[in-house]
């Protein structure tokens, strides 16, 4: 009798696995599709024009005088509070265990990184922004180098216009797998932090690859990326794909129809689009009210325009929602990615002008003039002229601006970045009153706040 | 490089000094409505050099009858250092900028506006009334560059320490250090 080999039966479960996987996956898109309508059609939404007696004039704006009175109590949760992701501080004025009103008090990580943005070069510039919103470092450089090539009037190459949205789509993977994960933590579900975050270190190991570090990249810089995609790259993000795609559906499983997280989280924080729109909020926060606005589709950068993929909205505008919208959109990035792999052109992965880029480093051997040139492109930097203008993209957290103003010389007169953590917080305003507090966290949680990003 | 040979000159003289005529819409429609207002295109973005006075006119104006839905940023710049600074003809440059950047979701369509802001009364109508998004942003370039907001609900510090005497992303407030004491530390450092 053949004596039956580990190997085989290891393969044969993994290959069933695998078909098991995929049928989960195409359940789960299923499903998706009834959840939540899937937006296809271009650019502009209808929207009624906001009338006189509209929502958004009535918004309470918290702050001024908070009240003398004995019957209400304030209590401050923060800064040092392990649901506030960081040092988030929120002052709440409760009546017993009702939440009437919220006031986010911010600063804790302010570090002046704009105005460290002045005193840098535009090459040491995305070394800078980076830090910012550390859970997708990449968007914030995509961001400030889009600015700069725009001032500089360069194109890129097409192969670094292709790295760079398969990056940003792995980055924008495992932005949302960390909130799965932060989100599971904050309302209980303890397992799926372990989860969220088995996922997202597979997708931090791959920026790794490419990068070298795991977060605080400084990979795409003005001109293109630093470095092409190794050897090997179509099989490990294939292999990516598989694993985050499985994790997706095994979230999804554990949670989408769990009674207890729907407990916690159906009809909780609801916001309506007028007042996500008044309150400055954008990305998965406008599109859980129902509003499918996403830059990717309606203002198209990169090479967007190229792949397949649908904009997640939902109707609710509640915490469900924004929790749904996040898990959907990460099989979203899983299929850009796939059409990356595809699609991927050949050629430079930056810009050959010599004004920008440095020489390549073979050259730098052989060559004095390779060396004075790579030289003086590090400490000096290069001149862009003089201009402004403001760019924005999609991040995983909503619309990400970089307005930036030179004066010709090679730094930056004002180095701006609208970060979208920082206008997403005061939609809190509308989400909070009325709510339990410890509703308040689950809220807190589904804005997905990044201080580094909201203090700079 | 001693051998490139000296780049051309393709710098197309301005046509005319003159205001530009918008080929924006939208700006052809504000600058009918606000004749002190000059468009100007940079890099392809419409950009409207308001009055200060109508600022808030301005906004208003976007939003209620042009469907700018959402103002996503306020900032400004200090142009203090920067002597060779192009402006369009028929503004006079001040000291600060201020700039929001509207969009308009059911147009599918951006603007910018523009105010110039002097030194000696560093102060702008706020569109907190109009857009309460605008809240923290303001806040953010009160705190940072000293601007103050009128109509603004609570203009108070947002990144910077309440009792900080300064304003940061001023020119003229240089980085440096800032003595960190600790209680019950002897050495003061």
């Amino acid at each position: 009798m053949r004596p039956i080999r580990r190997g085989e039966r290891a393969k044969r479960a993994s290959s069933q696995e695998r078909r098991a996987s995929a049928s989960r996956v195409s359940r789960l898109a299923a499903s998706a599709t009834r959840n939540l309508e899937h937006q296809t059609d271009e650019g502009a939404q209808e929207l009624a024009p906001l009338s006189p007696e509209a929502k958004a004039r009535e918004l309470v704006f918290t702050g001024g005088p908070w009240p003398d009175v004995d019957d209400t109590m304030i209590l401050n949760m923060g800064p040092q509070h392990p649901s506030t992701h960081g040092v988030l501080r929120i002052m709440m004025e409760l009546d017993a265990e009702t939440v009437l009103r919220a006031k986010p008090v911010i600063g804790y990580l302010h570090t002046g990184m704009e105005k460290t943005g002045e005193e840098l070069t535009y090459v040491q510039g995305a070394t800078n922004v980076t830090r910012m919103d550390y859970a997708a470092p990449l968007s914030n450089e995509l961001v400030f180098s889009m600015a700069v090539e725009r001032l500089l009037d360069v194109e890129v190459p097409p192969r670094a216009t292709w790295i760079r949205m398969l990056m940003v789509e792995v980055n924008r993977m495992a932005s949302h797998l960390l909130f799965q994960a932060t989100n599971g933590m904050d309302l209980g579900a303890v397992s799926m932090m372990i989860y969220g975050w088995r996922e997202r270190e597979l997708a931090l190991r791959f920026l790794e690859a490419v990068t070298g570090l795991r977060m605080n990249h400084n990979y795409i810089r003005p001109g293109g990326v630093a470095a092409d995609l190794h050897d090997g790259w179509e099989s490990d993000l294939l292999a990516l794909c598989d694993q985050v795609e499985r994790g997706v559906s095994e979230y999804a499983e554990l949670l989408v129809d769990n009674p207890i997280w729907r407990e916690r989280t159906v009809g909780i924080g609801v916001i309506t689009t007028e007042q996500a729109l008044a309150l400055g909020a954008t990305g998965p926060i406008l599109r859980s009210t129902g509003f499918a606005w996403d830059l990717r589709k309606a203002q198209p950068y990169l090479a967007y325009d190229d792949v397949d993929f649908d904009v997640i909205y939902a109707q609710r505008g509640d915490t469900f929602d924004r929790f749904q919208i996040r898990l959907y959109e990460i099989l979203e990035s899983a299929k850009i990615v796939r059409q990356c792999v595809e699609k991927m052109p050949a050629g430079d992965f930056r810009v050959q002008d010599r004004k920008i880029t440095p020489p390549p480093r073979a050259r730098i051997d052989e060559s004095m003039e390779a060396l004075i040139h790579h030289f003086k492109l590090f400490t000096e930097g290069f001149r862009v002229p003089p201009g402004e203008t403001y760019v924005a993209i999609e991040s995983p957290r909503g619309e990400i601006g970089c307005y930036l103003v030179s004066d010709g010389t090679s730094k930056p007169v004002r180095m701006h970045i609208r970060g979208p953590s920082f206008s997403n917080l005061q939609s809190m305003d509308a989400m909070v009153p009325g709510c339990l507090f410890a509703d308040a966290v689950a809220i807190v949680s589904s804005i997905d706040p990044i201080m580094g990003e909201v203090d700079r | 490089m001693a051998d490139t040979p000296p780049r051309e000159e393709n710098h197309e003289p301005p046509e005319d000094e003159a205001p530009v005529s918008p080929s924006d819409e939208v700006a052809a429609a504000v600058l009918e409505r606000f004749p002190g207002t000059v468009f100007h295109e940079s890099h392809g973005q419409p950009v409207l050099l308001v009055d200060r006075a109508s600022w808030h006119d301005v906004a208003a104006f976007l939003r209620d009858e042009q469907r700018f839905t959402q103002c996503v940023d306020v900032t400004a710049v200090d142009h203090l250092v920067d002597a060779a600074r192009a402006l369009p003809p028929g503004v006079a440059g001040e000291r600060f900028e201020v700039v929001a950047n509207f969009v308009s979701h059911p147009r599918n369509r951006r603007i910018r506006t523009i105010s110039q802001v002097p030194e000696g009364d560093p102060s702008v109508a706020s569109l907190v009334d109009l857009y309460p998004g605008v809240g923290f942003p303001e806040r953010e370039v009160f705190d940072l560059f000293g601007i103050r907001f009128e109509g603004h609900p609570d203009l108070t510090r947002i990144l910077m320490p309440d009792d900080w005497v300064g304003f940061p992303l001023r020119k003229d407030d240089a980085p440096a250090r800032v003595p960190v004491t600790f209680k019950g530390d002897p050495t003061p450092r």
